[in-house]
């Protein structure tokens, strides 16, 4: 059976393990790349190129990067309570097809009707979370498996629901789009991105950022929720109801990811796709574990692997790579996050190495002093 | 009613083999005390290598080409299973991570090297195994139409594994030894046997199982790799957890699955059934396996030791 731990690495290591997991990816990339026989370098070249050239397409490297963060923190803050929560992608299909109904139907004007789109968002991702939260709290119900039949019960619930009450003009397999001014773009943000498609979702995503660090750093329910990853036994100890915590934690984790749905769907692409399981759901765990569930390195990682996505596109055009090694690419960092260990013990073993040479060199000039 | 029966039940049984053989591959793992959430990306994995092997030398090799299609499926699943194996068990990484991290490889891997080979990210293979009634048997009444008809030969080479496995885990020592190793690791250290080498052996059955059983779904029903498994991997891993840990709850689990998802399928070509709205045929499976996880996971038989580093 899979346990439940706490799952990131130690201190002050963190961030040596993510660089060097980042390094020994993009050198496999770049491994991959020349097996094809392409050129590496202007492999990454026009990758990066393709998410920061100008303006407009670092707007949308930034739009890309939203539900990543968004994704991203719900990982990692269902992480920080010793839970796993891998049902990021049916939270956001929910909290996606919540936010795309309320665009379509509620006659508001914009302020409110935005306000309506980002709670229902936040609230069907929130009940998709709280399921699996509810069934660990009270039957034991491993979360991993909870969460991807609820992605599955997500996936066909959006395939049936949408062609019979949202359906499009012309396909059967997309709900019709959201008029712009319905939707979570702003024709001032826009236009300071020069026609990018970044919308008010990265506001959303960094005003996340922020509240979920407050949580963890100061309150009560946060460090209940973060007593209750690293020893649910000595929280139970101690008077935290760690049942209760359980359900909190997926049911915010679960919101989190709704309003990665939320951003998606009703900022970014403006209409659902049947049949689809949105990936940001499983780069999500990527980004949290690059980010090590902390809210400030999931926003830094969140970007980085925004970058990748947003400029595979332009890469593929300009050189026949196959737009997947930006997914291979993050597929290995997080291979190499999750094997840290191992540059952990070749950090200690090098620091220590060098720590004895420089005792032996002071101990061989004290002894030169003595004589 | 009947006639109905007899047309869904070999396409059910066509959909649980792929299944049944890789929640075996993970009973391997999870027994001799290794977590393995990659079934998926092993799955899809064996089901790449198969569909480019078969493509390169169907013209060639004939009727040879299906079958070491499989055979290479099982080879690239147990090969990629050493990634997991050597995180897990070497550098004692968190062995749900590495799972997951092995699903997202193989998806994002595959794809990028069918898109090499054949430019679209799909292989299109033209042979597939033909169906056909087993002699004699298939002449049984009611069991005959059920079971021994229409069937393909990998139906029965997955059964003759699952009827092996139970063999090789509950009646020999090497088994006993290896289910030790999910239960006491340290107490079959100390009888002197290399806990590491079984589990080793573990993670590695359960990638070639899964790459057979990603091999198994080119070969019978789908005809082409297409660059995922839809689900059925992480089907397997419920189905291992439905099932106790056990063969025989195993071969009970999958089936359910195969059959409730091949009635889904079918559903509107039958007019019982066309009266109940598809979205609740869909989702059905996962309901349920949700309502048998909450039943089974109170007293849950899992492997003690699966999913500590030993």
């Amino acid at each position: 059976m899979i346990k439940g731990k706490k799952l990131q690495a130690p201190g002050q290591h963190v961030f040596l393990t993510g660089f060097s997991a980042i390094i020994l990816g993009l050198l496999a990339g770049a491994v991959l790349m020349a097996l094809i026989g392409r050129n590496p370098f202007s492999g990454y070249l026009y990758l990066f190129r393709g998410g920061l050239m100008n303006i407009k397409r670092i707007g949308d490297t930034m739009a890309t990067a939203t539900m990543l963060i968004l994704v991203g923190l719900s990982v990692g803050f269902s992480f920080k309570t010793g839970l796993f929560n891998i049902g990021g992608a049916g939270q956001m299909l929910m909290g996606g097809l919540a936010a795309t109904f309320v665009a379509h139907r509620m006659n508001l004007p914009r302020p409110l009707l935005l306000v309506m789109i980002i709670f229902f968002g936040l609230l069907a991702g929130a009940v998709w979370g709280i399921i699996p939260g509810f069934l660990k709290a009270r039957f034991n119900v491993h979360e991993v498996v909870a969460t991807i039949m609820m992605n599955w019960i997500a996936y066909w619930v959006v395939y049936y629901i949408v062609p019979a009450h949202l359906k499009g003009p012309s396909l059967e397999t997309e709900s019709m789009s959201i008029p712009a001014g319905n939707s979570l773009r702003m024709e001032w943000l826009s236009r300071l991105f020069n026609g990018s498609y970044i919308n008010l979702g990265i506001f959303i995503a960094i005003a996340a950022v922020l509240i979920i660090k407050f949580i963890l750093d100061r309150t009560t329910l946060g460090f209940e929720l973060k007593t209750v990853g690293s020893n649910r036994f000595c929280a139970e100890y101690a008077g935290i109801k760690v049942n209760r915590d359980i359900i909190i934690s997926m049911m915010i984790s679960g919101g989190l990811a709704g309003l990665a749905g939320m951003a998606y769907y009703t900022g970014y692409s403006l209409n659902v796709q049947i049949g689809v399981m949105p990936s940001q759901g499983f780069d999500g765990i990527a980004v949290a574990l690059l980010g090590a569930s902390t809210p400030l390195g999931i926003l830094l990682s969140g970007l980085f692997f925004g970058l990748l996505q947003a400029g595979k596109g332009f890469m593929n055009a300009m050189t026949k790579v196959p737009p997947e090694i930006a997914d291979t690419i993050i597929a290995i960092i997080i291979y190499f996050t999750a094997t840290s260990s191992l540059f952990l013990r070749f950090f200690v073993r090098w620091s220590k190495r060098r720590e004895n040479v420089r005792q032996e060199k002071a101990m061989a000039a004290s002894r030169k002093e003595d004589v | 009613m009947w006639h109905i029966i007899t047309l869904v039940f070999p396409y059910a049984i066509a959909y649980t083999i792929p299944m049944l053989v890789t929640a075996l591959g993970g009973l391997y793992s999870e027994r001799s005390g290794v977590t393995n959430l990659g079934l998926e990306g092993l799955m899809l994995v064996g089901y790449f290598a198969c569909a480019l092997f078969i493509r390169s030398f169907e013209s060639s090799f004939y009727a040879w080409a299906l079958p070491l299609g499989l055979l290479t499926g099982m080879l690239a699943g147990a090969l990629f299973s050493l990634l997991h194996a050597f995180a897990s068990i070497n550098l004692r990484a968190d062995q749900t991570i590495s799972g997951t991290a092995i699903n997202m490889l193989a998806a994002a891997l595959t794809v990028y090297l069918a898109r090499v080979f054949s430019g679209s990210g799909n292989i299109r293979i033209m042979m597939g195994i033909v169906r056909s009634d087993v002699p004699v048997l298939s002449k049984i009444p009611v069991l005959g139409p059920l079971f021994f008809s229409q069937t393909y030969w990998s139906t029965w080479l997955v059964l003759a594994i699952w009827g092996a496995s139970w063999w090789f885990l509950y009646k020999t020592s090497f088994g006993l030894r290896l289910r030790a190793c999910g239960e006491h690791p340290s107490a079959v250290a100390s009888a002197g046997v290399n806990v590491r080498l079984m589990r080793y052996f573990g993670v590695v059955m359960s990638g070639a199982l899964a790459g057979l059983g990603g091999g198994a779904i080119l070969i019978t029903y789908s005809g082409e790799f297409n660059g995922s498994v839809a689900g059925l991997g992480f089907l397997s891993i419920a189905a291992l957890i439905f099932g106790q840990w056990k063969p025989l709850g195993i071969l009970g689990a999958t089936f359910f699955f195969g059959l409730a998802t091949t009635v889904a399928n079918v559903s509107q070509a039958i007019p019982q059934l066309a009266v109940i709205p598809p979205m609740y045929l869909k989702i059905f499976p996962y309901v349920v396996t949700l309502i048998a996880l909450v039943v089974f996971s109170k007293r849950s038989a899992a492997p003690r030791a699966s999913g500590i580093p030993f």
